[in-house]
This record gives C-alpha cells, sequence and structure tokens, in this order.
C-alpha cells in the first residue's frame, strides 16, 4: 500500500499510525498461539521461560514433557485422543450426510417454509452452548445415553450439521441446476445423477462443512463436560481439567500438537474455498 | 369468454392449471423429504428437550406428589391460624408414607427452598415420629419443635402445594414471593443473580466494542492489499479460528500469570514494580483480554467479506468531489459497511453472552458469567429446575438479537471463512 508521492505530511502519518494499529492488531491475534510453542520444550517445571531458553541455552530446552504426553502413566491423553478421534469421525459423517441432504432440499425453489425451517436447523449455531449442553444433556438422560460414545457423537451431530448446511446451501447457490436436468434427459436416476453430477460439483462446500464439524466437535467441551463419563473422556476435557487444577507444561505439549493440526486444517480448508470459488467462477 | 382461457388442456386432457399444481407440490413433497431426517434428528434431540426445559423450570409437581393428603386438607384452611388437627393427621400419614420410602429427607431440601428451617425441624419429627401414638396428632407433632407450632412454617408449605410455579425465574431475578403473596426482591446484598446478568451484560458489551475497534482497521487492510499480501496475513485471522478454544485460553493463562511475560515486560518497561505485579488473571481484565482476542475473528470474517465488496473507485470518487480522506470515508466508505458491522456485532455480542469455557478458566469469581452460573446449577446443586430456569432467561435474550439480525442481515447471509 504505497501512497502515493503527492500525498500531504499529515495523512502520511495518519497512514503510518493507521499501518501501527493494524499491525499492533495482528500481533495480539498470532502472538498468543507462539507463547505455547517454545515453552512446550522448556525443561523445567515452569510455565515461564527460564534463564537457560532467554540466553538460548540448548540445555534449557527438553523433549520431556512430549515424552510425557505419549508415555506418562498417569497421562490419560493417549486414550482422551483415541475418543476425540473416534466420536469427531462419526461425528463429521453423521454431520455431513444428515446436513447435505438437508442443503439439496433447502436449496429447492420448491421448499415449504424455507425461512422458519431454515432457522430450526441453524438454531444449534446461535443458542449458546450452555444451553444446548443442558437440553441435549435432559435428552441424552432420559434415552440412556449419558456418558456413551453413541451420545456424544449424537450430540455432536447437532451441533455440526449447521455448519454442513450453511456451506453446503452456499456452494448450492452458484450451482446450475440444468446439468442435472441434463442428466436426467439423458436417463440417468437421481441417485446416479446425484453420485455422478451434483455430488462432484458441491464437493468442496461439502467437506469444508465436514472440516467445520470436525473442528466443532474435536474442540468441543461444554456438551461433552454434561454427557461424558471416565471412560468417555476426550482431549478438550482433559485440557480442560489440567487448565483448572494445575497447569503443567505437558498440557503445552498437547497444545502444541493441535496447533500443528489446526494448521493442516486451515491450509486445507484455504485450497478448498480457492477451488470452489474457481469452479463457481468468482475467481477467474 | 374467460372461462374458455382458463380452460387449457395438457395432451393427457387433464387442465394445465391442475397438472401443474400436481407437479408443484410432488416437487414440494420431494424437497421437504430431503430435509425432513435432519429435521426430525433435531426437533427429537434439541428442540424438544428445550422445551421440556421450559416445563422442568416451572415444574413442582415433587412436593405436590410428596404430601398430596396434606395439600388436600389444607383446602378449606384459610392460613390465619394454625391448622386443624386434620391437616396435622393427613401431614402425619403423608411423612409416615415418605420415611417408609426413604424419602423425607428430599422433602426437606425441597421445603428448605421455599423456607430455611425445615431441615432440623423435619429430622427432628422424624426421629420423633417413630413413638407417636395413634390421635391427636396435632399435639404430638407441635410438641416436637416450636417451629411446627408455627402458622408461617404451615404456610411455607401450602405454598408448595400447586405443581406449576414460577419461582424458579423469580429466583433468576432475585426476586420471591413473600408471606403475603407479594412480588419482593431480596435483600441488597444478597442479589447475586441480578450482579450476574448485569456483568454478563457489561461484559458481552464491551468485548463487542472492542472487537469491533480491533477488526475495523485490519478488515479495512485485508480488503484493500494486493491479493498475495493480503491471503498472507488473511493466515493470522484464520489460524486462531481455526484453533482450539482451550488452546487459546491455556496462552492467555500463560501471558497474563503474575509471573508470566505480560507482566515481565512491564517490569521491563519500568511500568509496575516486580514485587507489585498487578494481578490480571483470575478477574476481569482477564475475561476482556481473553474473550476479545478469542471473538476478533468472528468481527473481522464479515467485516472483511462487505469491505471486499465495495469498489475502490466510490473513495476516489469521494475524493476528487472534493471531499477530503476523512469525509470520503466517514460519507462514503463507512454507511457501505453497515451491514458487515451489524453481522459482526451481533454475531459476537450472541457468542460473548453465552461464553462459558474461558471465564470459568480467567475469569475468577468477578469474571464469571451467567453461564457459568448455569453450569454450577447443573453440576454441583444439581438445582435442574433453577439452571433451566435460567438457560431460557439467557435463550429469550439471544433469541431476540437472532431474530435482529434475521431482520438486519438474514439468516442466509451468514459466512463463514
Amino acid at each position: 500500500m504505497a501512497l502515493p508521492k503527492y500525498t500531504e505530511p499529515h495523512y502520511r502519518i495518519w497512514h503510518y499510525i493507521y499501518l501501527t494499529i493494524c499491525g499492533a492488531v495482528f500481533f495480539f491475534l498470532i502472538a498468543p498461539l507462539f507463547v505455547i510453542f517454545p515453552l512446550s520444550f522448556n525443561a523445567e517445571e515452569f510455565l515461564s521461560f527460564s534463564d537457560g531458553m532467554k540466553r538460548l541455552d540448548p540445555d534449557a530446552f527438553s523433549l520431556r514433557w512430549y515424552k510425557d504426553m505419549i508415555y506418562g502413566t498417569k497421562n490419560p491423553w493417549g486414550l482422551a485422543a483415541k475418543n476425540s478421534f473416534i466420536i469427531a469421525i462419526f461425528a463429521t459423517i453423521g454431520s455431513v450426510i444428515l446436513g447435505t441432504v438437508a442443503a439439496l432440499g433447502l436449496s429447492s425453489r420448491h421448499m415449504p417454509y424455507k425461512g422458519l425451517i431454515m432457522a430450526v436447523l441453524i438454531s444449534p449455531m446461535i443458542v449458546p452452548l450452555i444451553i444446548s449442553g443442558v437440553a441435549i444433556f435432559f435428552f441424552m438422560a432420559k434415552a440412556g445415553l449419558a456418558a456413551t460414545h453413541t451420545g456424544i457423537v449424537l450430540a455432536h451431530i447437532i451441533l455440526g450439521t449447521p455448519f454442513v448446511v450453511i456451506t453446503v446451501t452456499a456452494t448450492l447457490s452458484g450451482f446450475d441446476h440444468s446439468v442435472t436436468r441434463a442428466a436426467a434427459s439423458l436417463g440417468s436416476d437421481p441417485v446416479n445423477t446425484f453420485m455422478k453430477i451434483t455430488l462432484p460439483l458441491i464437493l468442496p462446500g461439502v467437506i469444508s462443512g465436514g472440516l467445520f464439524a470436525f473442528v466443532t466437535s474435536f474442540d468441543e467441551v461444554v456438551v461433552v463436560l454434561f454427557l461424558a463419563g471416565l471412560e468417555n473422556t476426550t482431549i478438550p476435557i482433559q485440557m480442560w481439567t489440567g487448565l483448572r487444577e494445575q497447569l503443567s507444561p505437558t498440557i503445552l505439549a498437547v497444545a502444541t500438537c493441535l496447533i500443528i493440526l489446526s494448521t493442516l486444517i486451515l491450509v486445507t480448508a484455504e485450497l478448498l474455498r480457492r477451488r470452489s470459488e474457481r469452479l463457481r467462477g468468482i475467481n477467474q | 369468454m374467460s372461462s374458455e382461457t382458463k380452460q387449457i388442456l395438457t395432451t393427457d386432457g387433464i387442465p394445465l392449471e391442475v397438472s401443474l399444481k400436481k407437479a408443484e407440490r410432488k416437487n414440494k413433497i420431494k424437497a421437504f423429504l430431503l430435509v425432513a431426517p435432519l429435521l426430525f434428528f433435531l426437533i427429537i434431540t434439541y428442540v424438544f428437550p428445550i422445551g421440556d426445559m421450559l416445563f422442568r423450570s416451572v415444574d413442582d409437581k415433587m412436593v405436590t406428589q410428596m404430601l398430596p393428603k396434606t395439600f388436600k386438607a389444607m383446602e378449606n384452611w384459610d392460613g390465619q391460624e394454625l391448622p386443624e388437627e386434620e391437616v396435622f393427621a393427613a401431614f402425619h400419614e403423608d411423612f409416615i408414607k415418605l420415611v417408609e420410602d426413604k424419602r423425607e429427607g428430599k422433602l426437606s431440601t425441597q421445603l428448605n427452598y421455599t423456607k430455611n428451617g425445615f431441615k432440623s425441624i423435619i429430622k427432628k419429627l422424624r426421629r420423633k415420629s417413630k413413638s407417636f401414638e395413634e390421635g391427636n396428632y396435632k399435639e404430638q407433632i407441635m410438641s416436637v419443635h416450636k417451629r411446627w407450632a408455627d402458622v408461617e412454617y404451615w404456610r411455607a408449605i401450602q405454598r408448595r402445594a400447586p405443581e406449576f410455579t414460577g419461582q424458579k425465574y423469580l429466583k433468576g431475578m432475585d426476586m420471591y414471593v413473600n408471606e403475603e403473596g407479594k412480588i419482593v426482591s431480596v435483600e441488597e446484598d444478597r442479589r447475586i443473580h441480578r450482579v450476574l446478568w448485569l456483568r454478563t451484560l457489561e461484559i458481552a458489551f464491551f468485548v463487542t466494542v472492542f472487537c469491533f475497534l480491533m477488526a475495523y482497521p485490519i478488515a479495512h487492510l485485508l480488503a484493500t492489499l494486493p491479493m498475495k499480501y493480503s491471503n498472507l496475513l488473511m493466515i493470522c485471522v484464520l489460524l486462531p479460528f481455526w484453533t482450539s478454544l482451550l488452546v487459546r485460553t491455556a496462552s492467555w493463562m500463560i501471558l497474563l500469570q503474575q509471573q508470566g511475560i505480560v507482566n515481565d515486560f512491564f517490569v521491563g518497561i519500568g511500568l509496575v514494580a516486580d514485587d507489585n505485579r498487578p494481578e490480571m488473571m483470575y478477574n476481569k481484565t482477564g475475561s476482556y483480554v481473553a474473550m476479545t482476542q478469542i471473538l476478533l475473528p468472528f468481527m473481522v470474517l464479515p467485516l472483511y467479506s462487505v469491505m471486499k465488496t465495495i469498489s475502490p473507485s466510490l473513495m476516489r470518487a469521494g475524493k476528487s468531489l472534493g471531499g477530503t480522506p476523512f469525509v470520503a470515508f466517514w460519507k462514503v466508505y463507512f454507511p457501505l459497511t453497515i451491514p458487515g458491522i451489524g453481522a459482526g456485532c451481533l454475531l459476537v455480542f450472541i457468542l460473548a453472552i453465552g461464553y462459558y469455557i474461558t471465564p470459568a478458566l480467567v475469569g475468577g469469581a468477578s469474571g464469571t458469567l451467567i453461564s457459568n452460573q448455569i453450569a454450577f446449577h447443573m453440576k454441583s446443586t444439581l438445582d435442574w429446575s433453577f439452571a433451566s430456569a435460567m438457560g431460557l432467561m439467557l435463550l429469550s435474550g439471544v433469541l431476540v438479537i437472532y431474530w435482529l439480525y434475521n431482520k438486519i442481515v438474514g439468516i442466509d447471509n451468514i459466512k463463514l471463512g
């Protein structure tokens, strides 16, 4: 953003103030994440930079907290990670199937009561999580599904579908419906048309909705706090307990792994978004 | 003439209008069938349970069912003086049955909600009632403890007769129904819930304002920079957005602790003395700082998507017509971004008002919000009906905002990433 040569001095100053403010805000946004990274390699049991770390002394850094995360006998991180992945994968599959099918119906121009139904389908995203947690807990307790994986998966499907519905509806808004009619006129049945024509075209939207659903489930703690028993502990629950009781650097090791995971998800989501924009002809 | 023009027939000989309507209905059913699985799934697992919360929050059948004969006998009692023997006999009968089922403890908890002092006298009554003789229960019960001879306590029992009650909602506003049946507020120093509601509103409001003030310049920068730079900077917004909430809260706990980096920095530049490090966590400051950073992406993204659509030539036109850059910004650019501002502010406000995890970890006692109180009653006191009532009060507030959001921005216009 180079300024033209003729810019008057006080606008020039104002412009640099503006850039400084922007820089400060970006710093505020991203810097806290990078604090975790070096501290997770701390050789000592403190959560602040030791003098050795400040001097970049190699002895002040170690992998002991990563070892503790993986091999630590008291640490339930292994079980938590397994549960988290199982729950998130099933919740994602459920959310994607239910959400995509519903989005197909919603983007039909024949859909009756579109606004009202959309409001109901999106509501789990808008209602504060604590209220969703209470309501879902009451349901799962009555259905006998509290403290089971099934119960948590169902709960995460509820929370994940709105994201799939939104992303897939958005993708379908630029969808040329004449291609499905063309397929039908050539003798394809609706299921075949969906699998061969519609799905490949809306796939970026479906996958990015799925990513949202996955992250929602993987990161969800409020509802799980109500539902989970000891056997169903997840990574967020373990982090929550750890952060409340004592902040051990092992948590920072886990947090570093989670940041790497979210970076991967971010890259995938960005690539998909660009691909879908290209397909829809927005970014020619 | 007109009736003849209407009668256009299809090749099957059916009037076109009828045939079209039929096709239309078929399409409608088809579309609805696609939505139906998710809709019914959500109605059963989500919408009904929220309705169940409503029911629980006003449900007061427990005591009604525990003391059926007593309440029947009380129907003729005017509540002025101590009830007749008939009521005492009925109460005794109900009570013996409760003791047999081992449920008298529940009764004492419930009655204690209505009036303090029931716990001990019910315990005493249980012990003494074993040696009660038949007949003249009024004398015998009254001799157990002087409170049993106090008409106030009998009135308190009578107040629990109705099957439904709004008292949990009143309690959520720090009000109650007093002995005369009037709605009054509790003493000033015990109004904890009002303090929490106000604090929730205050924190949600200021977090929204801070987010707006920070998000506006960077959204503008992202929207006006050339693609290759803005994509890079966009990562600064999207990476926190995709990172676990607990990870971000943990990083704030590290930064804000007393021996933490922020405090080290303040000491380093000489702002505070080393032995006088301010407490920045476990209070409101902690909630403000952490919530602002965590919710900031939700403000940046809607603002960015609106600013992206504003043509830069509009600002140039404004300037070329004689406006200073500030006037051009204020009169041309700013009004065009209002839809994005509305979307971002309402989104952040809705999220902030129901925040739970971050305030619970960094908020301490003075930085917790109404959600924390709901969780407390769900998990610790097990007063689920009260938790439901407060949850629904919060929900009705959110629904009003949701409705506004729909009016201003439209639900279909929510954009993610």
